[in-house]
């Protein structure tokens, strides 16, 4: 069972505020998930190799040349908040 | 002229556009149509693309025929979650709300090179997470054989649109069975590529070592054409590599001498009995096209459900945390310094259920438990690939059901997670083991589609689609959805 705390410091760290119910719902949902998922630790795995890329890759490189990227113009299209050029942001806390 | 839309796949829009018998106004004027008559019952499209779509149209049938690109002028629709240039971008989720990409993904831009035509984005759960579509932050999708219920996930929007006849074809994405269960669900053809087979640039990142781009089409030699179209090597994406060389049409009648091994691991009680049914006349089918059908055991296989839970939410976790207000998307007006921003933004913007993709991801890659988690899940990844090796050293391909039930009706599973997740049981392993599949409709149990499941060893998408083909023909299922065009 994952603590209310726990759920509490994870969310800190995912960037997400949840209320009293959602973190009451989290938890629980949380908790039945990493239940079923801790089976993946009862496998004894000793020497076996790690796979973080399922197709065999080696180094890929490419020509080292350059090509034309997005123009700032382009960049800030987007942003919620722009001013001279840069990304506009609230101050740090 | 007058056309039956359901004939109308990508491979005969093309012959119609060289014969001149169609215009490429006339086609896109045809599925425009279409939409309108059922579109406000299945709820397949999140945005469509009428004007630019005629006018390219209109420029396409100017053109002289010695000019036009061999797939010029065809329609498609697309998932979502691919970026489009001045389009606007959701992957069906509230924080990209009013995303207009500055770019292209790379898959876009191979059907815009080949001068297919737009039609516009398709529905889907938020960024991919779900089997039912019902996460999508703007509208559900229903399967156009059962307007009750799902179209499966999370390419839900893309597979009912096939289904419907909305588009020849569409592209979708498949991180752990998004093109295939939905396919199934839908009764149309899934093919999910290699991993590495077609460039993920442009593709809003969900689990970036199991993510895929792969078609969704009415006929198997459409699948086969639409991945010619969009696979290949790319330099803005170095996990991309292509197929090993163009994939022809296939034109298979015959399995002779093909094995198949039937998957023991998949076929447990999880399976409802009328898709069980349905699986088993088609292993009768494939014998009765001189294939060998034998059972095989994957033991590992088993914990690839929670090898999945670990690796695809930790991954995008790590992913999700672009989503933050700065750059793109939507922006919370609260908060008062920069961290309660973020905070604010991430919370207004993400569904319930990416939070507790992100939750379950950030927990298991937290200071502490990333040995026993990720390390762990990447091990098992290790010895789920060796099982299929040792498979494929005896047998072609590797069969299953696609999904353990029809299309479930809309709710039906929303309120247990882990239930949902387990469903996906068949096509997980595929995703750890970045394996090429298919899933093909196969028949139907109580009135829904039931697909086959077939899967080939890496690079193997010609064998894949040349089975694929002998039984398509085999199976001949010429029932349709009894969608009724509503017009206002």
């Amino acid at each position: 069972m994952i603590s209310r705390e726990e759920v509490e410091h994870v969310a800190r760290l995912a960037r997400l505020h949840l209320d009293e119910e959602a973190l009451e719902r989290m938890g629980s949902e949380l908790s039945q998930i990493i239940d079923y998922v801790q089976q993946i630790g009862e496998l004894d795995l000793a020497g076996v190799e790690p796979t973080a890329h399922a197709v065999a890759l080696t180094n890929v490189f490419r020509k080292d040349e350059t090509w034309e990227g997005l123009s700032q113009e382009e960049a800030l299209r987007n942003a919620p908040n722009a001013e001279a050029g840069h990304f506009a942001v609230p101050r740090m806390g | 002229m007058s056309h039956d839309v359901y004939e109308l796949s990508g491979v005969r829009c093309r012959e119609l556009l060289e014969s001149r018998e169609a215009s490429a106004t006339e086609l896109v004027q045809v599925y425009l149509d279409r939409m309108r008559g059922v579109d406000a019952q299945v709820g397949a499209y999140l945005l469509t693309n009428e004007e630019a779509a005629l006018q390219q149209a209109a420029e396409i049938d100017a053109k002289p025929a010695e000019e036009r690109r061999p797939w010029e002028g065809v329609p498609i629709a697309v998932k979502d979650i691919l970026a489009t240039k001045d389009m606007e971008t959701t992957c069906a989720s509230r924080i990209l709300s009013g995303y207009r990409p500055p770019y292209d993904a790379t898959a876009i831009r191979r059907l815009k090179e080949a001068g297919l035509i737009i039609l516009g984005k398709l529905n889907m759960d938020e960024f991919a997470m779900g089997s039912s579509t019902e996460n999508s932050a703007y509208q559900p999708t229903r399967n156009p054989w059962d307007l009750e219920r799902v179209p499966g996930g999370s390419s839900g929007g893309s597979a009912a649109a096939v289904a419907a006849a909305e588009t020849p074809w569409a592209l979708g994405t498949d991180t752990g069975g998004s093109i295939r269960q939905p396919a199934s669900l839908c009764g149309v053809v899934g093919l999910k590529p290699t991993y590495g087979a077609v460039s993920r640039y442009g593709l809003i990142a969900f689990a970036s070592s199991l993510d895929q781009i792969g078609p969704l089409t009415r006929t198997v030699s459409d699948a086969a054409a639409l991945l010619q179209i969009v696979q290949g090597q790319d330099p803005l994406d170095s996990t991309s590599t292509g197929l090993r060389g163009p994939l022809r049409l296939p034109t298979e009648r015959d399995l002779a001498g093909r094995r198949f091994g039937v998957i023991k691991e998949f076929l447990g009680e999880a399976i409802d009995s009328g898709v069980r049914e349905v699986f088993n006349d088609a292993c009768k089918t494939i014998e009765a096209l001189g294939g060998v059908v034998e059972e095989v055991s994957l033991p590992s296989v088993e914990r690839g459900i929670a090898a999945y839970y670990i690796i695809a939410p930790a991954e995008a976790s790590s992913n999700l945390a672009r989503f933050d207000g700065v750059r793109y998307g939507y922006r919370s007006g609260e908060g008062e310094d920069l961290l309660s921003m973020y905070t604010h933004t991430r919370s207004e913007g993400f569904g319930p259920e990416v939070k507790r993709r992100i939750m379950i991801g950030t927990y298991v890659l937290s200071a502490g438990y990333y040995e026993a988690y990720y390390g762990q899940a990447q091990r098992t990844r290790t010895l789920i690939i060796q099982d299929f090796n040792r498979a494929f050293a005896d047998y072609d391909y590797l069969i299953s059901p696609t999904s353990p039930s029809v299309a479930f009706k809309l709710g039906e599973r929303t309120a247990d997670p882990l239930a949902m997740y387990l469903s996906d049981l068949c096509t997980i392993p595929v995703n750890l083991a970045g394996l090429p599949a298919i899933s093909l409709p196969a028949g139907f149990s109580q009135g829904l589609p039931v697909g086959l499941h077939l899967i080939s060893p890496h690079f193997g998408e010609q064998a894949l689609v040349d089975a694929a083909h002998a039984l398509e023909h085999r199976f001949q299922l010429e029932a349709r959805p009894a969608l009724t065009e509503v017009r206002e």
